[in-house]
Protein backbone atom coordinates (compact mmCIF):
# COMPACT_ATOMS: atom_id res chain seq x y z
CA UNK A 1 0.00 0.00 0.00
CA UNK A 2 1.38 3.21 -1.13
CA UNK A 3 1.56 6.06 1.38
CA UNK A 4 1.95 9.70 0.27
CA UNK A 5 4.51 11.28 2.52
CA UNK A 6 4.55 15.24 2.33
CA UNK A 7 8.25 16.98 1.18
CA UNK A 8 9.78 16.80 4.01
CA UNK A 9 11.55 20.32 2.65
CA UNK A 10 8.28 22.58 2.61
CA UNK A 11 9.87 24.94 4.41
CA UNK A 12 11.94 25.59 1.21
CA UNK A 13 9.47 26.08 -1.22
CA UNK A 14 7.94 29.13 0.61
CA UNK A 15 10.52 31.64 -1.29
CA UNK A 16 9.29 34.83 -0.30
CA UNK A 17 7.86 34.69 3.85
CA UNK A 18 4.56 36.97 3.91
CA UNK A 19 5.56 41.02 4.77
CA UNK A 20 3.92 40.40 8.29
CA UNK A 21 6.95 38.39 9.30
CA UNK A 22 9.51 41.12 8.64
CA UNK A 23 11.17 43.42 5.57
CA UNK A 24 14.17 41.92 3.85
CA UNK A 25 15.97 44.86 2.64
CA UNK A 26 19.03 44.10 0.12
CA UNK A 27 21.66 46.99 0.14
CA UNK A 28 22.85 47.63 -3.12
CA UNK A 29 25.03 49.58 -5.67
CA UNK A 30 26.47 47.74 -8.48
CA UNK A 31 29.90 50.11 -8.20
CA UNK A 32 32.14 49.47 -5.01
CA UNK A 33 33.35 52.02 -2.80
CA UNK A 34 29.68 54.04 -2.59
CA UNK A 35 29.14 53.30 0.73
CA UNK A 36 26.99 49.94 1.02
CA UNK A 37 28.58 48.82 4.55
CA UNK A 38 28.09 51.92 6.11
CA UNK A 39 24.61 52.33 4.83
CA UNK A 40 23.49 48.88 6.36
CA UNK A 41 25.32 49.45 9.87
CA UNK A 42 23.97 53.10 10.13
CA UNK A 43 20.42 52.05 9.22
CA UNK A 44 20.48 48.72 10.99
CA UNK A 45 21.64 50.50 14.32
CA UNK A 46 18.97 53.30 13.27
CA UNK A 47 16.22 50.86 12.85
CA UNK A 48 17.27 48.99 16.69
CA UNK A 49 17.15 51.84 18.22
CA UNK A 50 13.55 52.81 16.94
CA UNK A 51 12.58 49.34 18.09
CA UNK A 52 12.97 47.73 15.22
CA UNK A 53 14.45 44.02 15.90
CA UNK A 54 17.00 44.02 13.32
CA UNK A 55 19.20 41.28 11.46
CA UNK A 56 22.18 42.03 9.34
CA UNK A 57 23.54 39.83 7.19
CA UNK A 58 26.80 40.38 5.34
CA UNK A 59 26.72 38.82 2.08
CA UNK A 60 30.05 40.04 0.40
CA UNK A 61 31.52 36.40 1.23
CA UNK A 62 35.21 36.71 1.10
CA UNK A 63 35.74 40.52 1.28
CA UNK A 64 34.07 40.38 4.97
CA UNK A 65 33.38 44.40 6.07
CA UNK A 66 30.02 45.12 7.75
CA UNK A 67 31.82 43.24 11.03
CA UNK A 68 34.25 46.53 11.30
CA UNK A 69 31.50 49.12 10.64
CA UNK A 70 29.72 48.14 13.28
CA UNK A 71 32.68 47.31 14.97
CA UNK A 72 31.80 43.65 15.73
CA UNK A 73 34.66 42.10 14.37
CA UNK A 74 36.05 40.76 17.68
CA UNK A 75 33.52 38.61 18.08
CA UNK A 76 33.15 36.42 15.24
CA UNK A 77 32.50 32.78 15.39
CA UNK A 78 30.62 31.38 12.91
CA UNK A 79 29.84 33.13 9.64
CA UNK A 80 26.90 32.67 7.01
CA UNK A 81 28.56 29.46 5.12
CA UNK A 82 28.97 27.76 8.52
CA UNK A 83 24.96 28.44 9.37
CA UNK A 84 24.20 27.25 5.76
CA UNK A 85 26.65 24.37 5.49
CA UNK A 86 24.75 23.13 8.98
CA UNK A 87 27.94 23.36 10.99
CA UNK A 88 26.63 26.15 13.54
CA UNK A 89 22.90 26.90 14.60
CA UNK A 90 21.17 30.35 13.47
CA UNK A 91 20.66 31.10 16.70
CA UNK A 92 24.58 30.74 17.88
CA UNK A 93 26.21 32.67 14.24
CA UNK A 94 23.81 35.40 14.77
CA UNK A 95 26.12 38.18 17.36
CA UNK A 96 23.92 40.03 19.32
CA UNK A 97 25.32 44.28 19.54
CA UNK A 98 26.05 44.80 23.06
CA UNK A 99 25.28 48.54 22.32
CA UNK A 100 21.56 47.67 21.27
CA UNK A 101 19.91 44.36 22.07
CA UNK A 102 17.76 44.71 19.26
CA UNK A 103 20.46 44.40 16.48
CA UNK A 104 22.07 41.43 15.55
CA UNK A 105 24.61 40.58 13.21
CA UNK A 106 25.43 37.61 10.98
CA UNK A 107 29.11 38.03 9.40
CA UNK A 108 29.93 36.64 5.67
CA UNK A 109 33.14 33.73 5.65
CA UNK A 110 36.20 35.31 4.64
CA UNK A 111 37.64 32.16 3.13
CA UNK A 112 35.02 31.35 0.89
CA UNK A 113 33.80 32.94 -2.35
CA UNK A 114 30.44 34.29 -3.40
CA UNK A 115 29.79 30.94 -4.94
CA UNK A 116 29.74 29.48 -1.33
CA UNK A 117 25.51 30.16 -1.00
CA UNK A 118 23.20 29.62 -3.51
CA UNK A 119 19.92 31.41 -4.33
CA UNK A 120 17.96 28.90 -2.50
CA UNK A 121 19.91 28.86 0.55
CA UNK A 122 19.90 32.64 1.06
CA UNK A 123 15.99 32.04 1.13
CA UNK A 124 15.70 29.53 3.27
CA UNK A 125 18.28 31.46 5.45
CA UNK A 126 16.58 34.60 5.40
CA UNK A 127 13.08 32.76 6.54
CA UNK A 128 15.18 31.29 9.29
CA UNK A 129 15.90 34.66 10.50
CA UNK A 130 12.20 36.18 10.15
CA UNK A 131 11.20 32.78 12.67
CA UNK A 132 13.52 34.31 14.71
CA UNK A 133 11.10 37.08 14.98
CA UNK A 134 13.24 39.63 13.48
CA UNK A 135 11.28 42.63 12.00
CA UNK A 136 14.36 44.02 9.52
CA UNK A 137 16.30 41.77 7.94
CA UNK A 138 19.12 43.88 5.42
CA UNK A 139 21.61 42.34 3.53
CA UNK A 140 24.65 43.94 2.57
CA UNK A 141 25.22 43.04 -0.77
CA UNK A 142 28.38 42.71 -3.02
CA UNK A 143 29.74 45.14 -5.65
CA UNK A 144 29.21 43.59 -9.08
CA UNK A 145 26.48 42.49 -10.99
CA UNK A 146 27.67 38.69 -11.23
CA UNK A 147 26.52 35.47 -9.28
CA UNK A 148 26.88 37.72 -5.74
CA UNK A 149 24.90 40.16 -6.45
CA UNK A 150 22.13 37.23 -7.44
CA UNK A 151 22.73 34.92 -4.12
CA UNK A 152 22.61 38.46 -2.20
CA UNK A 153 19.26 39.14 -3.93
CA UNK A 154 17.72 36.38 -3.96
CA UNK A 155 16.30 36.58 -0.76
CA UNK A 156 15.29 39.92 -0.35
CA UNK A 157 11.71 41.53 -0.97
CA UNK A 158 12.98 45.12 -1.00
CA UNK A 159 16.20 46.73 -1.70
CA UNK A 160 17.80 49.91 -1.69
CA UNK A 161 20.15 50.69 -4.26
CA UNK A 162 22.78 53.11 -3.19
CA UNK A 163 24.87 55.51 -5.16
CA UNK A 164 27.37 58.92 -5.12
CA UNK A 165 25.85 62.28 -6.89
CA UNK A 166 29.10 61.05 -9.86
CA UNK A 167 28.79 59.95 -12.80
CA UNK A 168 30.00 56.71 -12.95
CA UNK A 169 28.04 55.32 -9.51
CA UNK A 170 24.96 56.90 -11.12
CA UNK A 171 25.56 54.84 -14.54
CA UNK A 172 25.86 51.48 -12.41
CA UNK A 173 22.94 52.81 -10.15
CA UNK A 174 20.57 52.51 -13.42
CA UNK A 175 21.94 48.78 -14.71
CA UNK A 176 21.15 47.82 -11.10
CA UNK A 177 17.57 48.69 -10.71
CA UNK A 178 17.08 46.79 -13.79
CA UNK A 179 18.82 44.24 -13.27
CA UNK A 180 16.53 44.45 -9.88
CA UNK A 181 13.61 44.15 -11.69
CA UNK A 182 14.54 41.29 -13.43
CA UNK A 183 15.36 39.83 -9.64
CA UNK A 184 11.48 40.82 -9.34
CA UNK A 185 12.51 43.47 -6.82
CA UNK A 186 10.40 46.45 -8.42
CA UNK A 187 10.16 49.84 -7.16
CA UNK A 188 13.66 50.02 -5.59
CA UNK A 189 14.46 53.13 -3.29
CA UNK A 190 17.21 55.04 -3.99
CA UNK A 191 19.98 56.83 -1.37
CA UNK A 192 22.37 59.92 -2.70
CA UNK A 193 25.05 59.09 -0.30
CA UNK A 194 28.27 61.46 -0.16
CA UNK A 195 26.78 64.45 -1.53
CA UNK A 196 28.87 67.55 -1.66
CA UNK A 197 26.90 70.58 -1.03
CA UNK A 198 28.94 73.19 -1.54
CA UNK A 199 29.94 71.60 -4.73
CA UNK A 200 26.06 71.61 -6.35
CA UNK A 201 25.98 75.17 -5.12
CA UNK A 202 28.85 76.24 -7.21
CA UNK A 203 27.92 74.34 -10.37
CA UNK A 204 30.83 71.52 -9.90
CA UNK A 205 28.58 68.74 -8.80
CA UNK A 206 25.72 66.56 -9.53
CA UNK A 207 22.64 67.32 -7.10
CA UNK A 208 20.17 65.34 -6.34
CA UNK A 209 18.17 66.99 -8.38
CA UNK A 210 20.07 65.86 -11.43
CA UNK A 211 20.64 62.23 -9.95
CA UNK A 212 16.79 61.69 -9.77
CA UNK A 213 16.00 62.92 -13.02
CA UNK A 214 18.40 61.03 -15.27
CA UNK A 215 17.71 57.72 -13.44
CA UNK A 216 13.94 58.94 -14.21
CA UNK A 217 10.81 58.02 -12.11
CA UNK A 218 11.50 54.14 -11.32
CA UNK A 219 13.70 55.11 -8.08
CA UNK A 220 11.81 56.53 -5.26
CA UNK A 221 14.17 58.75 -2.62
CA UNK A 222 14.43 57.30 0.10
CA UNK A 223 17.95 59.63 1.60
CA UNK A 224 20.06 62.04 1.32
CA UNK A 225 23.37 61.54 3.06
CA UNK A 226 26.28 64.38 2.94
CA UNK A 227 29.72 63.88 3.06
CA UNK A 228 30.80 63.86 6.30
CA UNK A 229 34.36 63.19 7.77
CA UNK A 230 32.86 61.93 10.91
CA UNK A 231 32.11 58.41 9.13
CA UNK A 232 35.61 58.21 8.64
CA UNK A 233 35.92 58.54 12.61
CA UNK A 234 32.85 56.42 13.46
CA UNK A 235 34.09 53.95 11.15
CA UNK A 236 37.53 53.99 12.50
CA UNK A 237 36.31 53.22 16.29
CA UNK A 238 34.04 51.03 15.13
CA UNK A 239 30.74 52.45 16.02
CA UNK A 240 28.07 53.40 13.16
CA UNK A 241 27.39 57.39 12.94
CA UNK A 242 23.50 56.69 13.03
CA UNK A 243 24.25 57.02 17.12
CA UNK A 244 26.34 60.30 17.10
CA UNK A 245 23.94 62.71 17.28
CA UNK A 246 25.69 65.36 16.20
CA UNK A 247 26.71 63.38 13.20
CA UNK A 248 25.17 65.29 10.08
CA UNK A 249 25.64 61.62 7.99
CA UNK A 250 23.95 59.80 11.23
CA UNK A 251 20.88 62.10 11.00
CA UNK A 252 20.27 61.46 7.22
CA UNK A 253 20.85 57.76 8.40
CA UNK A 254 18.33 57.87 11.09
CA UNK A 255 16.22 59.80 8.55
CA UNK A 256 16.65 57.05 6.34
CA UNK A 257 15.39 54.41 8.90
CA UNK A 258 12.38 56.42 10.17
CA UNK A 259 11.00 56.51 6.31
CA UNK A 260 11.66 52.85 5.70
CA UNK A 261 9.45 52.44 8.90
CA UNK A 262 6.58 54.75 6.95
CA UNK A 263 7.15 58.08 8.99
CA UNK A 264 7.25 61.22 6.41
CA UNK A 265 10.43 63.01 7.32
CA UNK A 266 11.58 66.08 5.30
CA UNK A 267 14.56 65.16 3.26
CA UNK A 268 17.81 67.51 4.43
CA UNK A 269 18.54 70.33 2.26
CA UNK A 270 20.67 73.24 1.20
CA UNK A 271 22.44 74.07 4.49
CA UNK A 272 21.22 71.25 6.52
CA UNK A 273 23.26 69.24 4.51
CA UNK A 274 26.53 71.28 5.79
CA UNK A 275 28.25 71.95 9.03
CA UNK A 276 28.71 75.42 9.50
CA UNK A 277 27.46 77.84 6.85
CA UNK A 278 26.82 81.35 6.71
CA UNK A 279 23.07 81.61 7.30
CA UNK A 280 21.85 83.99 4.53
CA UNK A 281 22.07 81.50 1.81
CA UNK A 282 19.49 79.43 3.32
CA UNK A 283 16.94 81.60 1.25
CA UNK A 284 18.66 80.51 -1.81
CA UNK A 285 19.25 76.94 -1.29
CA UNK A 286 16.26 76.20 -3.64
CA UNK A 287 17.96 77.54 -6.67
CA UNK A 288 20.90 74.78 -6.03
CA UNK A 289 19.14 71.79 -7.18
CA UNK A 290 18.14 69.73 -4.07
CA UNK A 291 14.74 69.06 -4.67
CA UNK A 292 12.57 68.06 -1.77
CA UNK A 293 10.28 64.80 -2.55
CA UNK B 1 31.50 81.83 -10.74
CA UNK B 2 29.66 85.04 -9.33
CA UNK B 3 26.22 85.32 -7.72
CA UNK B 4 24.53 87.28 -10.22
CA UNK B 5 25.21 84.46 -12.81
CA UNK B 6 23.09 81.94 -10.70
CA UNK B 7 20.63 84.73 -10.17
CA UNK B 8 20.08 85.09 -14.17
CA UNK B 9 20.68 81.89 -15.62
CA UNK B 10 22.96 79.13 -14.59
CA UNK B 11 26.14 78.49 -16.79
CA UNK B 12 25.09 75.75 -19.72
CA UNK B 13 29.05 74.43 -19.15
CA UNK B 14 29.20 74.15 -15.82
CA UNK B 15 30.67 70.91 -14.54
CA UNK B 16 27.79 70.30 -12.74
CA UNK B 17 25.44 70.49 -16.47
CA UNK B 18 28.52 68.70 -18.48
CA UNK B 19 28.21 65.69 -15.99
CA UNK B 20 24.42 65.95 -16.03
CA UNK B 21 24.36 66.01 -19.94
CA UNK B 22 26.84 63.13 -20.27
CA UNK B 23 25.03 60.67 -18.14
CA UNK B 24 21.45 61.12 -19.94
CA UNK B 25 23.62 60.53 -23.24
CA UNK B 26 25.36 57.25 -21.92
CA UNK B 27 22.00 56.00 -19.87
CA UNK B 28 20.02 56.10 -22.95
CA UNK B 29 22.80 54.15 -24.73
CA UNK B 30 23.23 51.42 -22.08
CA UNK B 31 19.04 51.15 -21.79
CA UNK B 32 18.52 50.54 -25.21
CA UNK B 33 21.50 48.41 -26.28
CA UNK B 34 20.64 45.22 -27.13
CA UNK B 35 23.05 42.24 -26.53
CA UNK B 36 24.64 40.77 -29.21
CA UNK B 37 23.24 36.84 -28.06
CA UNK B 38 19.50 38.76 -27.76
CA UNK B 39 19.96 40.87 -31.53
CA UNK B 40 21.12 37.19 -33.07
CA UNK B 41 17.99 35.55 -31.67
CA UNK B 42 16.21 38.18 -32.99
CA UNK B 43 17.41 38.23 -36.35
CA UNK B 44 17.16 34.55 -36.40
CA UNK B 45 13.47 34.67 -35.53
CA UNK B 46 12.39 37.40 -38.26
CA UNK B 47 14.31 35.62 -40.87
CA UNK B 48 12.38 32.43 -39.81
CA UNK B 49 8.92 34.14 -40.43
CA UNK B 50 9.44 36.24 -43.43
CA UNK B 51 10.91 32.76 -45.18
CA UNK B 52 8.08 31.38 -44.88
CA UNK B 53 6.14 34.19 -47.28
CA UNK B 54 9.40 35.44 -49.09
CA UNK B 55 12.36 34.14 -50.32
CA UNK B 56 15.13 36.26 -48.64
CA UNK B 57 18.93 37.71 -49.56
CA UNK B 58 20.08 36.13 -45.93
CA UNK B 59 23.85 37.16 -46.66
CA UNK B 60 22.33 41.02 -47.44
CA UNK B 61 19.50 40.71 -44.39
CA UNK B 62 20.35 42.83 -41.78
CA UNK B 63 18.91 44.55 -38.60
CA UNK B 64 20.46 47.25 -36.13
CA UNK B 65 19.26 49.54 -33.82
CA UNK B 66 19.62 53.20 -34.67
CA UNK B 67 19.08 56.11 -32.56
CA UNK B 68 18.46 60.08 -33.47
CA UNK B 69 17.94 62.10 -30.39
CA UNK B 70 16.10 60.79 -27.99
CA UNK B 71 14.22 57.99 -30.12
CA UNK B 72 15.49 54.45 -30.58
CA UNK B 73 14.47 52.02 -32.83
CA UNK B 74 15.15 48.77 -34.65
CA UNK B 75 15.79 48.94 -38.54
CA UNK B 76 15.92 46.24 -40.98
CA UNK B 77 17.54 46.11 -44.38
CA UNK B 78 15.52 43.02 -46.24
CA UNK B 79 16.45 42.33 -49.56
CA UNK B 80 13.81 40.41 -51.13
CA UNK B 81 14.58 37.59 -54.24
CA UNK B 82 11.18 36.84 -55.09
CA UNK B 83 7.52 36.42 -53.04
CA UNK B 84 7.06 32.57 -52.29
CA UNK B 85 3.99 31.54 -54.11
CA UNK B 86 1.43 30.35 -50.95
CA UNK B 87 1.19 27.06 -50.48
CA UNK B 88 -2.22 25.47 -50.91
Amino acid sequence: MAIEVPAPSADKDNSIAPDKTGRVIVITSGKGGVGKTTTTANIGMALAVLGEKVALLDADIGLRNLDLALGLENRIVYDIVDVVEGRAKLRSALIKDKRNANLAFLPAAQTRDKSAVSPDQMKSLVADILAEGYTFVLIDCPAGIEQGFKNATAGASEAIVVTNPEMSSVRDADRIVGLLEAQDLHNAKLIVNRLRPKMVRSDEALGVADVQEVLGQGVELIGVVPEDERIITSTNRGEPASLDETSLAGKAYRNIARRLRGEDVPFLTGTDLEEKEPGFLDKLFQLFGVKNN
Amino acid sequence: MTIFDRWFGKKEDSAKNVARDRLRMVLQQDRSSIPAPIMEKIRADILAVLCKHLDIDEREFDIAVEREGEAVALTANIPIRRIRPEAA
